[in-house]
């Protein structure tokens, strides 16, 4: 399977997201830069975490503009996997990919630590590999981490069975806890903490590895399936 | 044909002009001498920022001189953007600390955050990837509402800076005592990764290559502040406020990727940071050392401002800007670079044959000046040392041995105070994840981070306990460099060598010369005893504030090699049934030592003794102890005594411990005597532990009742819960921000 690293101005986390493919899942990545404008080569985009143009702006507003971002829609549109994570969420949100926007954290400070994490649904091509309703540690590192949206919108989210992963202990004022969403199609999730940042035992947790996997394993057997 | 400014050269002379940009009439003699005539404004600008203290040292040479710099694995020491080790596998780790203390002192945020941004481009100036970020900070104590903002403030600034570019900032420490109330010290230490194939100089060779200039343009921000850096502060400080540069750590981000991949591309020939004296330094450094000249042309330096003089672009501190010497013709491969990034390189001039710095400006030489009368020629001076009365009375005192009643209440009292409380408030607000190396993060004796392609990994630490300097600074330097190293140790790995920042007031003053002298001395024993070589440091004088002296706060950056990831031992007690060791022998010793300051309220007396040569065995075998996997954690005893230090190596796991002591209770509880760490070891481990390790003292084991119960001579002495302990060690800090006065 081969992943496309969307790399932004600014991106930083762009490099831990290669290794969280390449070194634990063991698959394929390549760095895109943003001003490409050709994603069709690859089965999956990640758009990772940093500071694209310094968050100078409201975060991800610029990056959501870039070229590349038109590439993404496209393949959004055939149904490939697209996870943005931290930054890579705000981009999302700015894009229109996903519904609602991001505000500072409640307490006004950048906040990281590991997190405990509620998965509220394993059926999607993201967590499939995780238990129904598994609680999970991940690290948030985020000074704009407080998602928001309307009631309307968070009712329609409900609906459609959009949020994806919950905070049991809330850190940052997100509206009704939520820490990660995906679309109506179920294609495109993005989510504040970082299952990048833990993939290894050696730095303290696998947990995000699931994510990782769960995107391989939904392919194969779709691949198998078209083949 | 120097006249683009309407102050002559004459008038500079007569009306001691220089004198404003912190020149004095002795230094402008030895100007004119050198140049053969007066210089003029642009010229005595070039002089008074490479000849102020932050740039040329020259307080501090002769002192500077006494640390052992080299080893086998030293592969750069001091003199370059920053020093160079050797950690096998064809790869190095680059690392240095750098203060920032003044521009802290009046714009706390701005004045924090490009500290970050400075130490960040000496090391990615090498041609190292950034991986690491470390601080030292020094604060008045959280009483004032003065100091609470600065703390919130740099802290701010360090987080917002180093999250942007994406360096984590793993470890530091924060301390607090009233000799910082007016200057607080922020000190940042930065570590990169580098192939060893990879290492650039600062250097300008190859007469007719081409000078380029990367990164944000050069605007009036910063202009003498290496001059303000080496003033002391006053009232009218905030008036400097001018002088702190503002940051844009998005640009640092562009650059460092621009610079990395530069690094790769076989045109460049050096590369240096505009860092203190901005222009200036950068190009007469890198002629200098290189036995050659530079010209530029000024009208060609990249502006956001409006007609700027020379002598402002030179003196500009502006951030985020490198200065590239590039074989002559291939510019453009730097420039498509560049481009990639958004970023614009100007060609501004070329290297030289004359050795001069020549600077031309509109059709016209505005300057022509020596580089080695820049870079090398400024003053040394020789300051008179005096041994400092208090010094003399402290010596002669009885030895302080105070009696405390209460121990428990005095654990929690200890617990919070904010030396020794947790920073959790602090580090919270720190990437400390992003480059997903991390293995420790901070909390523990040292930080560590794997190497990615190897098995090994590095332990990094800072650390300085000023008080114990301020009492004897002779003695107080041995024991920077010894807990320092013993942080490393502690978390599996060799010191290897540190970087120094020496924070001391005015050296002007004899008694604060005496203190540097006899700080630079300890040190260098106990780097020499250790084999720790200083690789790279800044110097950091005129602290202090309204005519008192912050404590000598010579901060210690140490950085340690872990041979296998599975050697990184962390400082927490793990598993129950675990035996619980104390190495190192306990004399009741108390001068500086935060029981002192909570009973007395200030310091006084001797500080603990260290014995170099007990020092080296223990870490030597502690070392080998755990790198034969006997060990379950490791923590070195430091403020607060044993009692503390048991606490702390309850909190990770929140697990409880039963330790039975012999002795006098103060002294086995609080004393804070050198050359002590508490080990925990698993019951099948026992044996080979006590073989490898001497004079082990077998004291209790870790228990799961999460209480910490203390016998002392058979007596029931301490039952303290973990969780009441742990909270309000956490607490305290956040406590006290909150709190009015």
């Amino acid at each position: 399977m081969k992943f496309a690293v969307i790399v932004f101005p600014g991106s930083n986390c762009d490099r831990d997201m290669l290794y969280a493919i390449t070194d634990a899942l063991q698959e394929e990545a390549h760095f895109v830069w943003h001003s490409e404008s050709d994603l069709s080569s690859y089965d999956a985009i990640l758009l990772p975490g940093g500071f694209s143009y310094g968050d100078y702006l409201r975060s991800g507003a610029m990056s959501s503009t870039s070229p590349v971002m038109k590439a993404v829609k496209a393949e959004v549109g055939k149904g490939k996997p697209v996870l943005g994570v931290c930054n890579g969420f705000q981009i999302l949100l700015e894009a229109g990919l996903l519904p609602g926007a991001m505000l500072p954290n409640e307490n006004l400070s950048f906040i990281c630590r590991n997190i405990p994490l509620r998965v509220e649904r394993q059926d999607t091509m993201f967590t499939s590999a995780f238990d129904e309703k598994e609680a999970i540690t991940l690290p948030i590192a985020h000074g704009d981490g407080n998602y928001f949206c309307d009631d309307a919108t968070y009712q329609s989210l409900v609906d459609n069975n959009q949020i994806v992963f919950t905070y049991p202990s809330n850190p940052n004022g997100s509206v009704h806890d939520i820490a990660g969403i995906c679309n109506e199609q179920g294609n495109v999730l993005g989510m504040m903490p970082h299952p990048e940042r833990a993939v290894e035992a050696l730095l303290g947790s696998t947990d995000g590895l699931k994510i990782f996997q769960s995107i391989l394993t939904n392919w194969r057997e779709a691949h198998v399936l078209n083949t | 044909m120097y006249s683009t400014l309407d102050i002559s050269p004459e008038k500079i002379d007569h009306d001691q002009l220089y004198k404003e940009m912190g020149l004095t009439d002795e230094e402008f003699a030895s100007i004119k001498t050198i140049l053969g005539r007066s210089p003029n404004y642009t010229e005595t600008g070039l002089f008074s920022v490479m000849w102020s203290e932050h740039c040329s040292y020259k307080n501090s040479k002769p002192l500077l001189k006494k640390f052992p710099t080299t080893a086998p694995h030293v592969l750069q020491g001091p003199g370059e953007g920053a020093g160079i080790i050797d950690i096998g596998d064809d790869k190095a780790i680059v690392f240095k600390i750098e203060s920032h203390n003044h521009p802290s002192a009046i714009e706390p945020y701005q004045g924090a955050a490009t500290g970050v941004g400075g130490i960040l481009r000496d090391v990615f100036s090498m041609g190292a990837r950034p991986i690491a970020l470390l601080n030292s900070l020094r604060f008045g104590e959280l009483t004032s509402e003065r100091v609470k903002y600065l703390f919130r403030e740099v802290v701010h600034g360090i987080s917002g800076y180093g999250n942007c570019v994406g360096v984590p900032t793993v470890g530091g420490e924060v301390q607090f005592d009233d000799c910082y109330e007016g200057n607080p010290l922020v000190n940042a230490m930065c570590v990169g990764l580098i192939d060893q194939k990879d290492i650039q100089k600062g250097i300008a060779t190859g007469i007719g290559n081409s000078v380029m200039y990367v990164g944000a343009p050069t605007g009036r921000d910063g202009i003498h502040g290496a001059t303000f850096a080496s003033e002391e502060l006053s009232d009218e400080s905030a008036s400097k406020r001018p002088s702190v540069q503002v940051g844009d750590p998005f640009m640092e981000k562009l650059l460092i990727e621009a610079c990395l991949e530069i690094t790769q591309c076989d045109a460049l020939v050096g590369m240096q940071d505009m860092g203190a004296a901005g222009l200036t330094s950068s190009a007469s450094e890198m002629a200098s050392k290189s036995g050659t000249g530079i010209e530029m042309i000024m009208d060609d330096v990249p502006q956001r401002e409006r007609n700027m003089t020379p002598y402002e672009l030179m003196l500009s501190e502006s951030q985020e800007r490198m200065l590239l010497i590039v074989e002559k013709g291939r510019e453009s491969e730097i420039e498509a670079i560049v481009e990639k990034y958004d970023l614009r390189a100007s060609t501004i001039g070329q290297v030289i044959d004359d050795q001069v710095l020549r600077l031309r400006f509109q059709d016209e030489t505005v300057a022509e000046v020596p580089v080695d009368a820049l870079a090398e020629e400024a003053p040394v001076y020789y300051q008179d040392s005096r041994q400092p009365d208090y010094y003399t009375a402290f010596q002669q005192q009885a030895p302080y041995h105070p009696h405390v009643e209460d121990a428990e209440e005095m654990i929690m009292t200890l617990l919070q105070q904010s030396t020794i409380a947790s920073k959790e408030w602090v580090y919270d607000q720190y990437d400390t994840m992003v480059g997903t190396n991390t293995v420790v993060t901070p909390g523990s004796d040292a930080a560590v981070l794997r190497i990615r392609e190897t098995n090994k990994a590095i332990a990094m630490t800072t650390d300085c306990n000023s008080r114990y300097i301020y009492l004897d600074p002779s003695v107080g330097g041995k024991i920077a460099v010894a807990e320092a190293a013993r942080n490393i140790v502690c978390s599996g790995g060799k010191p290897l060598a540190l970087t120094d920042c020496l924070n001391f007031g005015s050296p002007d003053i004899p008694e604060n010369y005496w203190q540097m002298e006899k700080t630079v001395e300890g040190m260098s024993e106990a780097c020499s005893s250790l084999t720790t070589p200083v690789i790279s440091g800044n110097v950091s004088l005129y602290n202090g504030s309204n005519n008192q002296s912050i404590f000598p706060t010579p901060v210690v950056g140490m950085v340690g090699l872990i041979d296998d990831v599975q050697h990184i031992t962390r400082q927490g007690f793990r598993q129950e049934g675990d035996a619980i060791y104390v190495l190192g022998d306990t004399a009741p010793e108390f001068g500086g030592s935060e029981l002192q300051k909570v009973l007395e309220g200030t310091y006084f007396g001797t500080p603990p003794s260290l014995d170099m040569e007990v020092e080296q065995v223990r870490q030597t075998q502690l070392l080998e102890a755990i790198q034969s996997g006997y060990v379950s954690s490791a923590h070195d005893i430091a403020e607060g005594g044993l009692a503390v230090a048991l606490a702390e190596c309850l909190f990770d796991a929140e697990v409880g411990c039963d330790v039975r002591l012999e002795g006098e209770a103060t002294t086995e509880l609080f004393s804070e005597s050198q050359s002590r760490f508490i080990v925990s070891v698993s019951p099948e481990n026992k044996e080979h532990f006590e073989k490898v390790v001497s004079g082990a003292r077998h004291i209790g084991v870790v228990t799961a009742t999460e209480t910490m119960s203390i016998q002392i001579n058979k007596e029931q002495a301490i039952s303290l819960a973990t969780k009441d302990m742990k909270e309000a060690w956490r607490e305290a800090i956040p406590c006290q921000l909150k709190s009015k006065d």
